[in-house]
């Protein structure tokens, strides 16, 4: 049987001591998971490394942890798949490590009420009907059901949380997981404070606008639920469906991208800041007086693009279109055309009808 | 020190169920649990949940179905009360935020499953039991008056002079606190004992704790040789594949390719009770119509390929990431794999042990609704109607009585045998040894299949391994998430729960629902249309009573599916 080399970043709070690396020795087939490695050392070498765990099945959502750099469920990462990647880096031994974002308690163990339950809580989670239920059930379409469930399958691993790079830089970004939770009552058609909630988290400047779409939480998202998506579902109900124009000015910003892709085909990074705090350029703009805090505040950050060479002011100011912008176009044409906002649900994803025959047709001959 | 009128233990479905029952009935409530309560193991349950809830079907089926699932084992009074307060359940939990799986008309829709006469599980994908799960603890974290107690481990059951339950005593997790929490009334609802077997569908968790703790308390267990094998596990390493997917319409085939259900049972097929499609497999396994690695296949793939990822999609993960089986292309390799407790806590239709102030509720309590044999999604309900029967009761009966005086030497005995395990020298095996022994043996001797010899053989392992596990040591000897140490006191735990299956598989020299002795193949029921008891005895083992099963209105017959 293969062995590997599990290198896990040890912390006893109680010894007074920092955090160590300690390896070990575990031999098990590799289509087993990280975790079974980390059992087996646990059981037949230190009896005193910790980890969460319990289904061993990816649904109790107990053991994220940070394996070669990556944030997963340690229960369903094959543990030959990790060596291999450890081994694609140069290195021979499989590094396992506690999820960021969160205070670690013990060994592998992080505080998530600290940080992941304490985020879920922030966005009211639970069902806000309007008035008494009906006598029998509250007529839906099957559709909504399905869609909401896409963010019901969430198991608060806290990978995502773990993983998220605005949570790094804002430890108070509402972040992926709880606001994917807040989907799920915001798609959900029993629940009366939709617009509430929506107004409340696009306000808050820790809130919807503060993702940057960086899809780490998409990445490593056990489930599916693909939190930036939902991220971009509250956005579009926030602006689309309710016209929200937030104080933080998400909605500006992201108007600005849309305008400006359509004008030039490429993001024009001058524009992008007067347009999205104002109406027009930089120079003729109106801009909105509540918004000039912030506006203020993203000029270290343009006159350090200027300082480092990453923009030049030629460049910036005089920038070039796509030479086929009128693709571009085309696509926005189209969007345009439609009634209904196109909504990508995710959660389905298989192709209808077809294949009905089974399969053991042709195996059935193997005895 | 805490206080409550209602102490629950346990964060599962029955707990959360109890927990807001209680609170309803203006109890000062506190719920406990070894993990965050969304890890609890009801998170797993993925096929569904049963209500007679169409206008055209009616409870009376729903009981007929459940009374001839288990064997007629089950108690009839408390599965009419299950049956008929099923409908009320499902639209609660609809109106809480539940997101079932509707129809077209936008109503709640159903979907088939085994044993059952009509098409009556309610499901959301094929994530039930999470869904309900996180559902109820939206609810429990909106209603901020209920008090959580996430990773505490509780060690024992307080009594006092009079011997009724007055608390617990639980050690914090994350700092190892030994703590005292006085209650009028506790509520068992911890789940069952899967554990005791390996492999099994059963997390880490399922250590059987509270069935040993109120049994060390003197209350009775009842039917515990029942434990269900769930005919479609992985072989390596035990996870489930739903019943939902047989209920979608997927086949079992033998090796040779034959759908050999048509001989076990020609008119339910694959939708027979789970003790029928376990044996049959079991059969073909053992007469060497089965695959090299002692399986058969579940051809999933007969479903269409929308349906499968719409309602099977947890289905189509497991397969992939566990098993490495595409199972909308291929069919997947299963074999009978323990799942279910059918036995536990002897309980009355409100929840009430025979102790006083100690009530059980979920897999931990056997009612009995289940009998030998539970039908796919009777569980979930079972943890509903009983978990909340359970929680109203306790609220209406300790509304009149005094909080109960702490006793600190509880805490004490306990402080002393946490630090007495923690301050021993290796000498012994390690405790993951004999747990790995204890499953093995169990899944040898205590399966599908059973007889005298193999189950005396069992029940001497078992009390070997009780004496060596006096001797486990842990290596650690911190406070903070010392996971050894709980480790070694769920050995006790299983050990002790291991014995009592072991024992009244033993006693019970009939076959019946789960219990199939090759030695007695027949069901016998002028002598054993009863319950086995068991309690604890001067010397430490199981003492034997029986019980009588209450019938209603439907009379033994034979069962044919
Ligand atoms: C894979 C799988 C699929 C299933 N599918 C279905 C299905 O489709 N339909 C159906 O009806 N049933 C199904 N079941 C059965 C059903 O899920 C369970 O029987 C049911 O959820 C048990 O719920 P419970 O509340 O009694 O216990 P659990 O959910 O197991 O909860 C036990 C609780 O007790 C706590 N606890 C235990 N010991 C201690 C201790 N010492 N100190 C403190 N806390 C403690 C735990 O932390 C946990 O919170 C399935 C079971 C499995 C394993
Ligand atoms: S996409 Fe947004 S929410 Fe997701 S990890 Fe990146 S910043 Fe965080
Ligand atoms: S969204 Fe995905 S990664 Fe984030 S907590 Fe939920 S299941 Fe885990
Ligand atoms: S152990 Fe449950 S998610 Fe990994």
């Amino acid at each position: 049987m293969p062995e590997y080399t599990l290198k896990i970043r040890r912390f006893d709070p109680e010894s007074g001591r920092a955090a160590y690396w300690e390896s070990f020795q575990v031999e098990l087939p590799p289509e087993r998971s990280v975790l079974d490695g980390v059992l087996q050392a646990r059981d037949t070498q230190d009896g005193s490394l910790s980890i969460r765990c319990s289904c061993q099945a990816a649904i109790c959502g107990s053991c994220a942890v940070r394996i070669n750099g990556r944030t997963g469920l340690a229960c369903n990462t094959k543990i030959g798949e990790a060596f291999e990647r450890a081994k694609s880096f140069g290195h021979d031994e499989i590094v396992v490590e506690p999820m960021g974002n969160m205070p670690v308690i013990k060994d592998l163990i992080v505080d998530m009420d600290a940080v992941h339950w304490k985020k879920v809580k922030r966005v009211v989670p639970w069902l806000l009907p309007a008035g008494d239920p009906p006598e029998r059930e509250y007529v839906v379409p099957p559709e909504s059901m399905i869609d909401v469930t896409q963010t019901m399958a969430c198991i608060h691993c806290g990978a995502c949380v773990g993983a998220c790079l605005s949570l790094e830089v804002d430890p108070e970004f509402i972040g992926p997981a709880a606001l994917a939770k807040a989907y799920r009552f915001v798609g959900d058609p029993r629940d009366a404070a939709t617009e509430d909630r929506l107004r409340d988290l696009a306000e808050d400047p820790h809130g919807l606008y503060d993702c940057t779409h960086c899809f780490a939480c998409v990445e490593v998202c056990p489930k599916g639920v693909a939190p930036m998506d939902q991220i971009m579902r509250l956005r579009r109900r926030a602006t689309a469906d309710y016209g929200i124009k937030d104080r933080n000015n998400g909605y500006g910003h992201e108007k600005a991208f849309v305008d400006l892709i359509e004008r030039y085909g490429t993001l024009h990074e001058a524009q992008l800041l007067p347009r999205s705090y104002g109406q027009g350029s930089l120079i003729r703009s109106q801009i909105d007086p509540s918004s000039l805090k912030q506006l203020a505040s993203s000029l270290p950050t343009v006159i350090n693009g200027l300082k480092s060479g990453k923009v030049s002011p030629k460049a910036a100011l005089w920038h070039h279109k796509l030479p086929d912008q009128k693709h571009v176009r085309r696509i926005y044409k189209e969007i345009h055309s439609k009634d209904e906002r196109l909504e990508l649900n995710l959660y389905i994803v298989g192709e209808s009808g077809g294949e009905t025959e089974g399969a053991m047709a042709e195996g059935s001959q193997e005895s | 020190m805490p206080q409550h009128d209602v102490l629950i233990i346990g964060a599962g479905l029955a707990g959360q169920r109890a927990a807001l029952a209680a609170a309803e009935g203006g109890a000062s409530v506190g719920i406990m649990s070894k993990v965050h309560p969304v890890r609890s193991h009801s998170n797993a349950a993925q096929g569904g949940i049963n209500a007679a809830l169409n206008p055209e079907d009616t409870w009376e089926s729903h009981a007929f179905d459940t009374v001839k699932g288990s064997d007629y084992l089950g108690d009839q009074d408390a599965i009419e009360v299950m049956c008929r307060e099923a409908p009320q359940q499902i639209l609660d939990l609809e109106h809480l935020g539940v997101t079932f799986h509707r129809n077209e008309e936008g109503r709640l829709g159903t979907r088939a499953f085994g044993g059952a006469s009509a098409a009556r599980t309610y499901y959301v994908a094929d994530i039930t039991g999470q869904a309900i799960l996180h559902v109820l603890y939206e609810q429990l974290m909106k209603h901020s008056e209920v008090r959580r107690y996430e990773e505490w481990f509780v060690t024992s059951l307080m009594r006092d002079e009079n011997g009724r339950i007055s608390g617990a005593v639980a050690r914090n997790i994350r700092d190892g606190r030994v703590e005292l929490f006085v209650a009028k009334a506790v509520i068992l609802a911890s789940g069952g004992n899967g554990q005791i077997y390996n492999p099994t569908t059963n997390a880490l968790i399922c250590t059987g704790d509270g069935i040993a703790m109120a049994y060390r308390a003197g209350a009775t267990l009842m039917d515990m040789e029942m434990v269900q094998y769930h005919p479609t596990t992985l072989a390596g390493n035990g996870l489930l594949i739903t019943e939902g997917a047989r209920g979608e319409g997927a086949h079992l085939y033998n090796a040779k390719g034959e759908r050999f259900m048509e001989k076990y049972a020609p008119n339910k097929m694959e939708l027979a009770s789970r003790d029928v499609v376990s044996r049959a497999e079991q059969t073909e396994i053992n007469e060497g119509r089965g695959f090299p690695d002692g399986t058969v296949a579940l051809d999933i793939t007969v479903v269409p390929r929308k349906r499968i990822h719409e309602a099977l999609r947890e289905i189509v993960m497991v397969g992939r990431d566990f098993a490495g089986v595409d199972i909308t292309r291929e069919p997947i390799r299963v074999k009978p794999g323990n799942h279910y407790t059918m036995g536990g806590v002897k309980t009355d239709i409100d929840g009430q042990t025979d102790i006083p102030g100690l009530y059980a509720a979920g897999e931990c309590a056997c009612v009995s609704v289940h009998g030998g044999n539970r039908l796919g999604a009777n569980s979930l309900l079972d943890t509903l109607v009983f978990g909340r029967r359970a929680g109203a009761h306790a609220a209406e009966i300790t509304a009149q009585l005094p909080m109960p005086k702490p006793d600190r030497s509880w805490v004490e005995a306990e402080e002393r045998k946490i630090r007495e395990i923690v301050s021993r020298e290796r000498s012994g095996r390690r405790g993951a040894e004999i747990k790995a022994e204890l499953g093995k043996t169990m899944d040898k001797y205590a399966a599908v299949f059973r007889d005298e010899e193999g189950l005396q053989t069992a029940l001497e392992t078992v009390r070997r391994l009780k004496e060596e596990a006096k001797t486990v040591a842990t290596d650690d000897k911190g406070t903070v998430f010392n996971q050894d140490v709980l480790a070694a006191l769920e050995l006790g735990f299983m050990l002790d729960n291991a014995e009592c299956v072991v024992v009244g598989a033993l006693e019970r020299k009939e076959s019946r629902g789960a219990q199939f002795r090759t030695d007695y193949p027949e069901r016998n029921d002028e002598e054993w249309l009863k319950h086995i008891n068991l309690n604890l005895s001067e010397d430490g083992t199981p003492e034997i009573s029986y019980s009588d099963v209450t019938i209603t209105q439907w009379q033994p017959e034979e069962r044919r599916y």
